[in-house]
């Protein structure tokens, strides 16, 4: 019997989940950025101490979890589920990292998607009764994803304007049946969607389909519009695919220009920093949510958010075999009080 | 391969081929493009100034008394050099994110796409690592300019036959 679906791909919940604490951790670039007070933490060194950017990503991504347990008070022995991701190969920066703690793992990957994917599944798992606690966490580090995806860092190459800039970042949040909010409502779990964009170096294009199909989705599903929402906000389209889906969207009859950014947008200033488009990643939502825009939510500055974290689920070897990009995109509405 | 068809409120599953166009024609518009006059003059004078170099170095080698016919070593040693330490510093990324072609195609960044991935990958291993990905962006440049090379030198050879 299934009684909290809504339309074909929304769950409402019946007793929404509380975001009961968030942590966030940004790289030395980030933290030249425009949110660079919203961070728990601002590396001096991208490596973080560590050999390897993996290993620094990974250290990142254990590092988000403790400090968003130690705010709550609560022991690692409480939580009873983590939900993780990142982009490298076989999730090696977040297996890293849950080896350290005891806490029963499931890794996932959906690209840059993976923070709201994470926050869906740990969501359902607590409304469904099947845990009291759970954490979901992200990361990326632009090293490490340069060389897994591109080119060797030293490598003297040219970007495209159309690029992004991965974000060297990692977000962890507690989600609970017990808090006071801010409540996650709904979920949109979004379809893969490839509207045949070859070019890896605009994934922003890529993924604006999958954002902006998710998006309506989520509207028709709920029946809400863009107007029920404070701010709707893509994970990491940057410059040209938000252009994009804003102009998908508004198509189908919804302007969103007064109360649609994007996490990649603001992460970065994309005048003074020079990384093209904007920021993308998993760090890039993890950062921006657990950073900013939870912030914004305790502090009554926005009231309802819609978050969309889009990924681009090409793989190198794709690529080469001449596959086009097939992108996804999962929406979370957030809430301050239900 | 599902896609959408963007009618009424939403996107419905059916009719790929036409929205899938049309959306490709609007993402052709709206990417900014680079700037190709600016492109292609950086890449002009860095290019030139590389060469110009290069002249310099086989000059003072000439000077120097080698001959003609051996400078030419002289000159790519010093140059696969230059461009070795200039990666190895980590400026000629920086380099070649200013000039483009101009520092690629050169000597410097032949030596550069074989010390950028050597650099990198040392972390797994001097074997796996550096041996296994040291030609990973150059690899493709030796297998096909030695290859096409040897055809080159057959041909020539075959067409000497007949004169």
């Amino acid at each position: 019997m299934v009684e909290k679906r809504l339309g074909e791909q929304t769950i409402a919940f019946k007793n929404p989940p509380s975001i009961i604490s968030t942590a966030a951790i940004a790289g030395p670039k980030e933290g030249e950025g425009p949110l660079r007070d919203y961070y728990d933490i601002v590396l001096d060194d991208d490596l973080f101490g560590e050999e390897t950017w993996e290993k620094a990503e990974s250290k990142m991504q254990k590092e988000a979890v403790r400090l968003a347990l130690e705010k709550l008070q609560i022991d690692e022995k409480d939580i009873d589920y983590i939900f993780a991701g990142d982009l490298l190969n076989q999730l090696m920066a977040s297996s890293l990292a849950a080896r350290d703690y005891r806490i029963p793992f499931f890794g996932l990957y959906g690209a840059c998607s993976t923070l709201t994917e994470s926050m869906s599944l740990g969501a359902m798992a607590v409304d469904g009764g099947f845990a009291d606690y759970v954490i979901a966490s992200t990361s990326s580090h632009f090293c490490s994803a340069e060389r897994q995806f591109r080119f060797p860092l030293e490598h003297g190459n040219q970007r495209p304007p159309t690029s992004q800039w991965t974000v060297t970042g990692a977000g962890a949040a507690v989600i609970s049946s017990k808090g006071k909010g801010p409540y996650i409502t709904h979920v949109t779990t979004g379809r893969v969607v490839d509207f045949g964009i070859k070019d890896a170096n605009n994934m922003g294009a890529a993924m604006a389909p999958a954002a902006a199909d998710t998006i309506l989705r989520h509207f028709k599903d709920t029946g809400r519009t863009n107007k029920d929402y404070d701010l709707i906000i893509t994970g990491d389209l940057g410059k040209v695919g938000m252009e994009l889906t804003l102009d998908i969207v508004k198509k189908q009859g919804f302007d969103m220009s007064a109360n649609y950014s994007d996490c990649g947008v603001k992460v970065f200033d994309l005048t003074q920093q020079d990384v093209h488009a904007g920021g993308s990643g998993c760090g890039c939502s993890a950062i921006v949510f657990c950073g900013y825009l939870y912030k914004q939510l305790l502090e009554g500055n926005l009231n309802r958010i819609l978050l969309i974290s889009t990924g681009a689920l090409l793989s190198p070897t794709s690529t080469m075999q001449g596959e086009s990009i097939p992108g996804i995109a999962h929406a979370v509405a957030i809430e301050r009080g239900v | 391969m599902k896609t959408l068809r963007m009618e009424g409120d939403c996107m419905e599953h059916t009719n790929e081929e036409r929205l899938k166009k049309e959306f490709q024609d609007m993402v052709k518009r709206s990417a900014p493009s680079s700037n190709f006059l600016k492109d292609c003059l950086a890449a002009f004078v860095v290019g030139g100034l590389i060469c110009v170099i290069g002249q310099f170095v086989m000059n003072f080698f000439i000077n120097m008394g080698i001959p003609k016919e051996e400078v030419g070593y002289y000159v790519a040693t010093i140059m696969v050099f230059l461009g070795a330490f200039l990666t190895g510093i980590g400026v000629y990324d920086n380099i070649g994110k200013f000039a483009g072609a101009g520092s690629i195609v050169p000597i410097t960044g032949f030596s550069n796409s074989i010390v950028a991935p050597a650099m990198e990958f040392k972390r797994e291993g001097f074997v796996f690592g550096v041996g296994a990905k040291m030609f990973v962006i150059a690899g493709p440049v030796l297998v096909y300019g030695i290859s096409s090379s040897v055809i080159v030198g057959i041909i020539y050879y075959i067409m000497n036959l007949f004169k």
